[in-house]
């Protein structure tokens, strides 16, 4: 298996984890299973599943609930110009293609240097992620919280630490590390004054800085 | 949660993707090359991001534990080069390590 497909499958298999602590906190909050099931396959945006359900389970309301969970699909627009050359001309492929977009895809298809690779590695990783993390909801609701705590295992870290790894080809260049620093600091900075999604759109400006030493650098 | 709420999420988290490869990507092709070093630059600035607050927010604020260090092994691991499934594996045994200490 080429090292791309590998990659999306190890990343793939820690968010099919985070889909069995979806599938518990779904339960808990009082969902069925068919609402886990139609959230993960249709809506398929972890953040965004995770924190619904959080606000749901803290006893908030459904508008409170959307409210969140929109905020933290909207980053995914901002993937759309990355991938969509991916897609081809053929308008399915585009429209199939756009359920996909979301971090992980993004990242895995980003850090490869051939058009071809990246789509391919978009689309394994689409495979792969889709296939575990539905899996692994559903595994979560129907065990419910006879589970232990997933904190307990490190999962946690596995999450932020594979976007490291996905991070580092894009801090290769000057404008790169200036965007990254930039998009760090400004969503710390974010995050107690800000409802969650909000810290992640605002660190998008970091392109800013970055593209200034771009010009510079020209 | 109300069908009808899981409905507006769903048909809205497939709108953002939709509108980012539909429109946001149709005015970077269109658009001046120097946009589309800006859009470029996307990655690394979000990625980021997400490292960061996925690595220190707690509850609305932030917070140094043992996920953090277990990010950190796992930075470390991927400046030493090693495998991804080996960062992983890492930032997972640290943290995991830390927090059964704590807790024994």
């Amino acid at each position: 298996m080429p090292a791309h497909r590998r990659e999306g499958l190890v990343l793939a298999v820690a968010v099919g984890i985070v889909g069995v602590t979806f599938g518990v906190l779904a339960d808990v909050a009082g969902l069925s299973i068919p609402q886990v099931m139609v959230m993960s396959a249709l809506m398929f945006t972890g953040a965004s599943q995770l924190a619904a359900v959080s606000v749901i389970d803290g006893g908030g309301t459904g508008y409170t609930a959307v409210g969140s969970a929109l905020l933290l699909a909207a980053r995914n627009a901002l993937y759309g110009p990355v991938v969509a050359r991916l897609f081809g001309s053929s308008t399915a492929v585009r429209v199939v293609g756009s359920h996909f977009v979301i971090d992980e895809t993004t990242a895995m298809a980003a850090m490869q240097d051939e058009d071809d690779t990246a789509a391919d590695a978009f689309w394994w990783t689409a495979i792969w992620l889709w296939s575990l993390w539905n899996l692994g909801s559903v595994g979560g609701a129907l065990v419910g919280s006879a589970i232990g705590d997933p904190e307990a295992w490190g999962l946690d870290a596995a999450f932020p630490a594979a976007f490291v790894a996905l991070l580092a080809p894009h801090v290769r260049t000057r404008p790169g590390r200036v965007a990254a620093i930039g998009g760090g600091a400004l969503a710390i900075a974010t995050v107690p004054i800000a409802p969650a999604g909000v810290p992640l759109l605002v660190a998008s400006l970091a392109v800013l800085p970055g593209w200034l030493v771009h010009r510079r650098a020209l | 949660m109300s069908w009808t709420a899981i409905v507006v999420m769903t048909a809205g988290a497939y709108g953002f993707k939709f509108f980012g490869v539909f429109v946001l990507a149709r005015i970077s092709d269109r658009s001046a090359a120097a946009f589309q070093s800006l859009i470029a630059l996307v990655p690394a600035a979000l990625f980021a991001a997400l490292v960061a607050v996925q690595t220190l927010e707690a509850g609305g604020g932030l917070q140094i534990d043992a996920r953090a260090a277990g990010v950190a092994a796992g930075a470390l691991a991927v400046l030493r080069r090693m495998p991804f499934v080996l960062v992983v594996l890492v930032a997972m045994t640290v943290s995991a390590a830390i927090r059964w200490q704590t807790l024994g």
